[in-house]
């Protein structure tokens, strides 16, 4: 749960570990439930409509202005976003 | 930093089987990014090539390029790869603060492309078959600024800044399989793989491919294994090597450190490693850990990539000719010597001097200026020679040489200014002022201020004396700053004499 | 007057409109003036625009000037929080997100604009669109007009009490597995999910992609054709938007009020969805209502559908899947709430105390769900597999379809239950959108229209009608059929008898 919690980014309490660690069941008899009628045989369907081939031409469009880009930012400094210290490195 | 034990890299090889791969990835250079109509741009103020998309916004939707589609399909197929009835997008999720959704879209069980190699010529004309895993489409990821702390490098800093225009820019990953039967050649080979991705991306003029922009970067895995055994060693990752140099001198290095370690009866840790380009050295980095936890599920804001026989078709029937034909087809039009052709083609050269002689060079002026004074500037930079100029301000340079603008000694230094990012040679020559003064006139005044303070050199030339004249060159040349052409003034000085 | 105004349907008053009877600041501050009487104890706002008067001036003077408007200009509309809009707060109902301002406008707010349509405000929701109650909103729940003291449904159930407490004529909704279709049911108001793809998503906050659909939230069934007919239709922002050719969503509506579509038309019976599932007021209304239209000609048909008890597991595996992801974007970089942990902070501490800080219970449990069901690389295992769920619920639809025209069902189980009654208990919660998830997983529409009162509660009851994918038209000629004929029957619309609300002190209507 722990893990998860830092998968998720959460920071979770002793108390919030526990009950959703109990909740975690949920998700497990889902499995079960759904692993009785998903057989090999049975394709998945990723979108309820099907389509393909969705394309945008590569031409360019409105683009927000630094501006706007901004507004909502917590903290930012020299049009850029600011954060704080990172501890891990990129992928 | 304590500095890593080295094994002598002979020995090395003599105890060790060296197993490569690579993931290189190439930002194409299309107009707008992977999943928005954002311009796709190098170098513009922070954050101003944003689209809602780019900076995961609220209710924000990604849209693919089609663009970006066909240029990924068309470098599959140029690295002999299958094109993949059916694709798909699949988010890729990890929390840094350089991913403004916080997920990438890139591809995962269902790769735009896979199974294919790539032919690699080292430099004696030795073949090498790199087979290709996958090539997969992706997005970039946003750029970070550390400040604060000494080195400018996360560890340490204060706080960092994040600018997003990178974010969404296309990217191709190619994935080769583990390379085997490498041995003393690995280095060699891995520098000459990078140069070979980076001579097809160009010749389908899909990439921009200067590695020190991030064009085009390489991760390179190095694993070692005793002689004899079958089971690979535990491999690293080295990350960002961003020089076509440094792809060689970082694979010899982990060579190197990993056989002293296993030789000294220690293990390889499995984790990824950064190159350091002054020191030449790798240093650990995150290890492979439950981080890695990507929870990748297709992604269900995009459709399927299903391309038409008749679009691969298309694509393939315009795919340039393959780096080893197209080495054979240069090297015989150029008419260069075998030493003059490796020269180029060693120097990860090809296409900066094809596309040079295409601007209007001839080749072997191509040739001088790119394994000359280009390559000797970049040597003394550390820096790549292909990073530091463009094969048009190549051959406008050489123009302007031949139309008698600009002497050679004039050219270097404009040269010098277009690296410098003062813009095209003609802009250079504009700002600093830098044209061979071609005008008489103004020659003749030079001539006439030098005559003035030495009296007595016209009579000595009369007297036979010519190399007297050179005193006078020396001071117009130096009125002028450089910037007349010398010969003429000698003429010049030659025919006040004889008046 | 104004009361009369509030009470009138967006059809009605868009001819009034249109006539010049009444302008469309008077219609607009009739509204303002109902939701400063009501909403103190509805709180189906979270906020009302500054600028709903000077829009609907701004549609007046052109429709003065002899611009040709829209069939609904100067209508007034709520917009669910879910959808972002440039000219207020954004929040999805979450303290994360308390003050955004979106730089875009929803493509579904956008098109409401060019419309002609006035936004009143934003409503309030499940945080994030998580939960069948409205009460999981950071900002307070939402209470149903027809009880003060019980849920207006949800995700939507400030959308849907807005409607229902005649504080705005339409609004809109979104329906992730039930959330227009839900509030619906227990407001005694009309709610459609469209066929997914047939309106965009561009500019919703997503919970879950693959589900999520918008839709027109009102009183009536053609109010919501003529809502439908605004925001639908083709969207280049969303990948997922479906470029067909839509017919008229209200001249199906109207073709449905006259009445003959009901002749022949063949009605499918879910066997598998047991009336002892359902409260029994809730199943004798539906029932009533299938006899209802048996008598004007309509064939009830038993259908099978085997899998449909698969979809709440396969629902709950691929909602919090995607939703884990979606909300990950939600990190104090580059907009919404920061909290920073004191000691040495790092981004991923700041990150880690913000999501804690900003996220309700229910968005949380969901995220550490989903977070879990993808990890480890499983999504095949699970993911997957609930994808395979959806294969075969759209295989017991396509074999239904071949058998009848429409579907019909119970819009949910149970009428309104007690604020907070099952807050407590998330899988009895979950089991609420039992007959709605279907359709989401399919990607069906479905409309929910008010089908009575329970006898044992006298709270509204919904029915709910499915039909094939792309066939939303056919909903809107069912709906209003069985509409026209059940007002018919009570002599009035069934919100008539929905108690007077108390009006705020000070604020009362004007005469
Ligand atoms: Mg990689
Ligand atoms: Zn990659």
């Amino acid at each position: 749960m722990r893990h998860l919690g830092v998968l998720a980014r959460i920071q979770l309490s002793d108390e919030e570990v526990e009950r959703l660690t109990g909740q975690l069941d949920v998700i497990v008899d889902n499995i079960a439930k759904v692993s009785q009628v998903a057989t090999p045989d049975v394709p998945a369907t990723s979108h309820p409509i099907p389509l393909r081939n969705v394309y945008r031409a590569d031409e360019v469009g409105e683009t927000l202005t630094l501006a706007q880009a901004l507004q909502n930012a917590p903290d930012a400094a020299d049009g850029r976003f600011r954060v704080t210290a990172i501890l891990g490195e990129e992928q | 930093m304590a500095k890593d034990a080295l094994m002598d890299y002979d020995a090395a090889i003599e105890m060790f089987e060296p197993v490569l791969g690579f993931e290189v990835h190439v930002e194409l250079n299309t107009k707008t990014k992977m999943f928005s109509a954002a311009p796709n741009s190098f170098g513009r103020e922070a954050n101003s090539d944003l689209a809602p998309v780019d900076l995961g916004l609220p209710g924000s939707l990604p849209v693919v390029n089609e663009q970006a589609v066909k240029y990924s399909i068309s470098l599959g197929l140029a690295l002999g790869c299958q094109i993949a009835p059916s694709s798909r997008f699949a988010r890729k999720n990890y929390f840094y603060p350089d991913l403004g959704k916080n997920y990438q879209i890139s591809q995962y069980d269902e790769p735009i492309a896979f199974e294919g190699s790539v032919e690699v010529e080292l430099a004696d004309g030795t073949r090498v078959v790199v087979p290709i895993e996958r090539a997969h489409m992706e997005e970039d990821a946003g750029k970070l600024t550390h400040v604060g702390g000494s080195t400018g490098r996360i560890q340490g800093a204060e706080y960092s800044l994040v600018d997003y225009n990178r974010a969404g820019v296309p990217l191709v990953e190619i994935v080769t399989k583990p390379i085997y039967g490498a041995e003393h050649r690995a280095p060699e080979i891995a520098k000459a793989y990078v140069q070979t991705v980076r001579d097809i991306v160009l010749s389908l003029g899909i990439s921009d491919a200067k590695m020190e922009r991030g064009n085009l970067r390489c991760d390179a895995n190095v694993s070692l294994r005793p002689r004899g055994q079958e089971k690979l060693g535990t491999r690293t990752e080295t990350k960002n090597v961003n020089s076509m140099r440094s792809v060689e001198r970082a694979v010899r290095y982990e060579i190197q450190r990993q056989a002293a370690i296993l030789a000294a009866g220690g293990s390889i840790t499995q984790e990824t490693r950064h190159w350091h380009e002054d020191t030449g050295t790798t240093s650990p980095g995150r290890p492979k850990s439950d981080a890695d936890d990507y929870r990748y599920f297709p992604e269900p804001d995009l459709l399927p990539v299903v391309p038409s026989a008749e679009l691969i078709d298309e694509l393939r029937a315009a795919l340039p000719e393959p780096p080893a034909e197209r080495r054979r087809r240069l090297k015989a039009e150029w008419g260069f010597s075998d030493l003059e052709f490796q020269d180029v083609a060693n120097g990860g050269l090809l296409s900066e001097v094809a596309a040079t002689i295409d601007a209007g060079a001839t080749p072997a002026a191509a040739r001088k200026w790119w394994t000359g004074e280009i390559s000797r500037i970049a040597n003394a930079q550390g820096r790549e020679a292909t990073d530091l100029v463009s094969p048009a301000d190549v051959a406008s340079l050489q123009g302007l040489i031949d139309a008698g603008t600009l002497t050679d000694k004039l050219a270097r230094q404009v040269l010098e200014g277009v690296i410098l990012g003062e813009g095209t040679p003609q802009e250079v020559i504009d700002a600093r002022g830098l044209a061979v003064v071609s005008d008489d006139g103004a020659l003749i005044a030079a001539i006439d201020d030098a005559l003035a303070s030495q009296p007595d050199v016209l009579e000595k030339i009369r007297d036979g004396k010519v190399q007297a004249a050179g005193a006078v060159i020396g001071a117009v040349m130096k009125a002028m700053r450089g910037q007349a052409d010398a010969a003429r003034v000698r003429e010049l000085i030659l025919e006040r004499a004889a008046q | 007057m104004s009361t009369e105004l509030i009470r009138l349907s967006a059809a009605d008053l868009a001819a009034k409109l249109a006539s010049g009877e009444v302008s469309s600041v008077e219609a607009t501050q009739a509204h303002l003036d109902r939701i400063a009487a009501v909403d103190a104890d509805i709180h189906a706002f979270l906020h009302v625009s500054d600028h709903a008067l000077q829009v609907a001036a701004d549609v007046d003077r052109r429709r003065a000037d002899g611009e040709a408007l829209g069939p609904v200009a100067g209508v007034p509309l709520a917009i669910k929080d879910v959808l972002v809009t440039t000219d207020m707060p954004s929040t999805s109902g979450s303290r994360i997100l308390e003050g955004y301002l979106s730089p875009f406008d929803a493509t579904v707010v956008a098109r409401s604009r060019a419309a002609g349509l006035v936004p009143l405000g934003k409503t309030n929701m499940d945080e994030f669109a998580m939960g069948s109650s409205t009460e999981h909103s950071a900002y307070g729940p939402t209470h149903n007009p027809w009880d003060l003291d019980r849920i207006p449904g949800g995700s939507g159930g400030g959308s849907a009490a807005a409607v229902a407490a005649f504080e705005a004529p339409l609004a809109l909704g979104s329906d992730t597995g039930g959330s227009i279709r839900q509030p619906a049911h227990v407001t005694g108001t009309v709610g459609l999910k469209p066929t997914y793809g047939g309106v965009s998503r561009y500019g919703a906050i997503a919970l879950a992609s693959s589900l999520d659909q918008v839709g027109p939230v009102t009183r009536t069934v053609l109010d919501a054709g003529l809502l439908h007919d605004v925001i639908g239709g083709h969207d280049p922002h969303d990948s997922t938007s479906l470029t067909d050719r839509w017919p008229s969503f209200a001249d199906a509506a109207r073709e449905g009020a006259r009445g003959d579509v009901l002749r022949g038309l063949r009605v499918g019976v879910i066997s598998e969805l047991p009336d002892s599932g359902f409260q029994p007021g809730v199943s004798k209304s539906f029932r009533a209502a299938l006899a209802a239209m048996e008598a004007q000609g309509a064939e009830l048909v038993e259908i099978s559908a085997p899998h449909f008890e698969y979809g709440v597991a396969a629902y709950y595996l691929i909602l919090p899947a995607e939703a884990s992801s979606n909300l990950a974007k939600f990190d104090s970089v580059r907009f919404g709430l920061r909290v920073t942990p004191s000691g040495t902070p790092t981004v991923e501490s700041v990150m880690a105390a913000t999501r804690e800080a900003g996220f309700g219970d229910e968005v949380k449990r969901r995220i550490i769900l989903g977070t879990y069901a993808l990890s480890a690389g499983y999504y095949d295992a699970y993911y997957g597999s609930a994808q395979k769920v959806r294969t075969l619920i759209q295989r017991d639809f396509d074999s239904a379809f071949a058998q009848v025209d429409v579907i019909a069902t119970p819009s949910a189980p149970t009428t309104a239950f007690r604020l907070g009654e099952k807050i407590d208990d998330p899988m009895q919660m979950y089991l609420n959108d039992v007959t709605t998830i279907p359709a989401n997983l399919a990607g069906v529409p479905g409309i929910s229209i008010p089908s009575g009162l329970a006898e044992e509660d006298g709270l509204p009851v919904g029915i709910q009608f499915l039909a094939p994918a792309r066939q939303d038209a056919q909903l809107y000629r069912v709906g209003a059929a069985l509409e026209a004929l059940l007002v018919d029957s009570w002599g009035g619309p069934l919100l008539d008898r929905a108690p007077v609300l108390r009006q705020a002190q000070g604020a009362g209507e004007v005469a």
